[in-house]
C-alpha cells in the first residue's frame, strides 16, 4: 500500500518556491492499477517520481508498506528502489548493451544475484515479453513496442512489488499501445504487483486502470474508481479528458441537443445491463418514442458499459424512467 | 644540380618519425589517464548533475581553462622548469612529454565532459531508479553510453598532440618538428620540410581513419 500523507513538492526557481504538487493525501492499494491522468505540466510526472524518490519531497510523508520512504538514507533508498520497477515514455534503454544485458543490468547493479540466476531470470523474462529471439540485438534494432517490452522486462528483473509507468505508451502507435497495455494488465494479474501509471490519455486509463486520479495544476481534482470517474465526471478537467477520449466535439453536441425534440436523457449501462434488450420493451410499455443522439458501447477494463443520449417524445415519461431505473440503468435528465 | 631530394637523410627521417610516434603515443596515454577522470568529475560536479558541486566545478573548470587558454608555444616555455624538475631534462622526446600532457589532458577532459553531457538524461534517471550508486551509474551506464564520443575525443586529442609535438621542435623537443626546424627552416632545405610535412599529414590521416572506424564499431545507436 502506498500512502501519501500531505505530500508537497515545490521547486526553487530564482530563490522563489514554485509549487509542483500542492499538499496531497491519497492511498494506492496493493495490487491495483492506479492511473494518474493530467495535461503536461499538471504535476503527474512529479507525483510518480516521488514514489521512488527520484524527486525528493518538500514536505509530508510517503508510506510504503508502513515505512516512511522520505526518511530513508542513501543506502536504504537504493535498496528500496530495487523493489520499485519503472518504465519510461522514451524507454531509456542503454544503447550500448544488448537486449539481454539491458534486462540483466538492474540485477547486476544489485550485486546479490549469481551469474546463473541472472541468466535464467533474463531468459524467463525474455520469454514473458515474447522477445526470446531478440536477446542479442541492440535496442536500435528494435521497434518502439519491442523496446518498451524490453523496458518492462528490465523493470521486472529484480521482482519488484511496485511498477511505475511514466507515459509508457505515449510514444507508441495505437496498436502497439494496446499490446503493451495488455501486457501490463496481464503482469498485474499474474504477479499481483501494484502499478502506478501516468498518462495524458483517458483511453489508457479506461483500458487498464482500476482507479484514477485526475490532476490539474499540481492538484488532484478528482479521484475514484475508473467507471465512476469516466462515466460521471464531475470536474471540468475530467470532463475535458473524457470528451477528448471519445472524440466528442462539445459545440457539435450542443447543437445536436438543441435540434432534438422532447426530453433528453443520458442512460448509463454498466456490467450485465449493457446486454439487456431494454430500450424496445421500455418504449412499448411507456409508449414513448426515442431517437439516439449519441452513444458508445465499450469496456472499462473488463466491465462492459454503454452510454446513450436519447431524446424521448410522447408516451408516459415517468413510467419509462421508472422502468429504466428498475433495470439498474443510471438515468440523467439533460433537458 | 643534385637530385630532387638530395638533402633528405632517410635514416634521420625514420628516427624523427619514430620519435614523433613515441611523443604522441606517450602524451596521449597520459592525457587520457589524467583527462578522463577530470572530465568525469567536471561532468558530475556540473549544474543539475549527480554530484552538483559549484565550488569544485569552478576550481576544476578554471584550471582546465587556464591550461587551455595559454598558447601551446608559450606553455612549452613556461613548463621548462617544471619539466626539468620532473624528469631531469626539458630536451628531446622525454622533455616534450610533460608539456604535451599539460596541453592534451585539459583538452581531452573538456571533450569527455561534453560527450557525457550528450548521454540522454533519461538513461541516468533509469539507472538511478534501479538503485545504482553514482559509481555504478558512471561505470555501468555513462561511460559505456558515451564511449563512441570519448573515442572520437581521443582521436581529436591525438591529432592535436601531433601538431603540438611538431611545435615542441622549437624548444628542442625532437621528432619531425625538430627536423623541420633544424633542416627545413634553419638550413633552407625545402625538400626536408616537404617530406616532414607530408609525413605529418599522413600521420594525421591514419589517426583519423583509425578513430573513425573505432567510433563506428562502438556505436550502437
Amino acid at each position: 500500500m502506498i500512502v501519501f500523507d500531505q505530500v508537497q513538492k515545490s521547486y526553487q526557481v530564482g530563490g522563489r518556491a514554485i509549487p509542483a504538487l500542492h499538499p496531497t493525501s491519497m492511498t494506492i492499494d496493493t495490487g491495483e492499477v492506479f492511473g494518474i491522468v493530467g495535461h503536461s505540466g499538471a504535476g503527474k510526472s512529479t507525483l510518480v517520481r516521488l514514489i521512488n524518490m527520484l524527486e525528493p519531497t518538500t514536505d509530508g510523508r510517503i508510506l510504503i508498506d508502513n515505512e516512511d520512504i522520505t526518511r530513508y538514507n542513501a543506502a536504504e533508498l537504493r535498496a528500496f528502489r530495487r523493489k520499485v520497477g519503472m518504465i519510461f515514455q522514451h524507454f531509456n534503454l542503454l544503447s550500448s548493451k544488448t537486449v539481454a544485458d539491458n534486462i540483466a543490468f538492474p540485477m547486476k547493479l544489485a550485486g546479490i544475484y549469481s551469474k546463473t540466476e541472472i541468466r535464467e531470470r533474463v531468459e524467463e523474462l525474455l520469454a514473458r515479453v515474447s522477445l526470446s529471439d531478440h536477446a542479442n540485438k541492440y535496442p536500435s534494432q528494435l521497434s518502439g513496442g519491442q523496446k518498451q517490452r524490453v523496458g518492462i522486462a528490465r523493470a521486472l528483473a529484480c521482482r519488484p512489488t511496485i511498477l511505475l509507468c511514466d507515459e509508457a505508451t505515449s510514444a507508441l502507435d495505437p496498436q502497439t499501445t494496446q499490446s503493451v497495455l495488455k501486457l501490463l494488465a496481464d503482469i498485474n494479474k499474474e504477479l499481483g504487483l501494484t502499478i502506478v501509471l501516468i498518462t495524458h490519455e483517458m483511453d489508457v486509463v479506461r483500458r487498464v486502470c482500476d482507479r484514477v486520479a485526475v490532476m490539474d495544476a499540481g492538484e488532484v481534482v478528482e479521484m475514484g474508481p475508473v467507471s465512476e470517474v469516466f462515466l460521471h465526471p464531475q470536474h471540468p478537467t475530467t470532463r475535458d479528458f473524457v470528451f477528448e477520449s471519445e472524440s466528442i466535439d462539445r459545440d457539435e453536441l450542443q447543437e445536436d441537443l438543441q435540434k432534438a425534440k422532447g426530453r433528453i436523457l443520458r442512460l448509463t449501462f454498466k456490467g450485465e445491463s449493457t446486454y439487456k434488450p431494454l430500450l424496445g420493451s421500455v418504449a412499448r410499455e411507456s409508449g414513448v418514442d426515442f431517437s439516439i443522439l449519441s452513444g458508445r458501447i465499450d469496456h472499462i477494463k473488463d466491465t462492459p458499459y454503454g452510454q446513450l443520449t436519447l431524446s424521448l417524445v410522447g408516451g408516459d415519461l415517468d413510467v419509462a424512467m421508472q422502468a429504466l431505473e428498475a433495470a439498474e440503468v443510471h438515468v440523467e435528465v439533460l433537458r | 644540380m643534385k637530385g630532387l631530394l638530395s638533402n633528405v637523410d632517410w635514416f634521420e627521417i625514420g628516427l624523427a618519425s619514430w620519435d614523433t610516434l613515441v611523443m604522441v603515443g606517450m602524451s596521449l596515454l597520459f592525457s587520457v589517464i589524467i583527462g578522463l577522470p577530470v572530465g568525469v568529475l567536471l561532468f558530475l560536479f556540473g549544474k543539475r548533475q549527480l554530484l552538483e558541486q559549484p565550488v569544485a566545478y569552478a576550481v576544476l573548470s578554471f584550471v582546465v581553462n587556464v591550461l587551455r587558454s595559454v598558447p601551446f608555444i608559450i606553455l612549452l616555455i613556461v613548463m621548462i622548469p617544471f619539466t626539468v624538475m620532473l624528469i631531469g631534462t626539458s630536451l628531446g622526446v622525454a622533455g616534450a612529454i610533460p608539456p604535451l600532457v599539460a596541453g592534451g589532458a585539459p583538452f581531452f577532459a573538456r571533450l569527455v565532459e561534453t560527450s557525457l553531457r550528450e548521454v540522454d538524461r533519461g538513461i541516468i534517471e533509469a539507472t538511478q531508479a534501479m538503485g545504482a550508486t553514482v559509481r555504478q551509474i558512471v561505470f555501468g551506464a555513462l561511460l559505456p553510453e558515451a564511449l563512441p564520443g570519448i573515442i572520437a575525443g581521443i582521436t581529436v586529442t591525438a591529432i592535436t598532440l601531433v601538431s603540438y609535438a611538431a611545435m615542441s621542435g622549437v624548444i628542442g623537443g625532437g621528432g619531425l618538428g625538430d627536423l623541420a626546424i633544424r633542416f627545413g627552416y634553419q638550413r633552407f632545405q625545402t625538400d626536408v620540410m616537404v617530406i616532414t610535412v607530408a609525413l605529418l599529414v599522413i600521420f594525421v590521416q591514419v589517426l583519423q581513419m583509425i578513430g573513425d572506424r573505432l567510433v563506428l564499431y562502438f556505436s550502437r545507436r
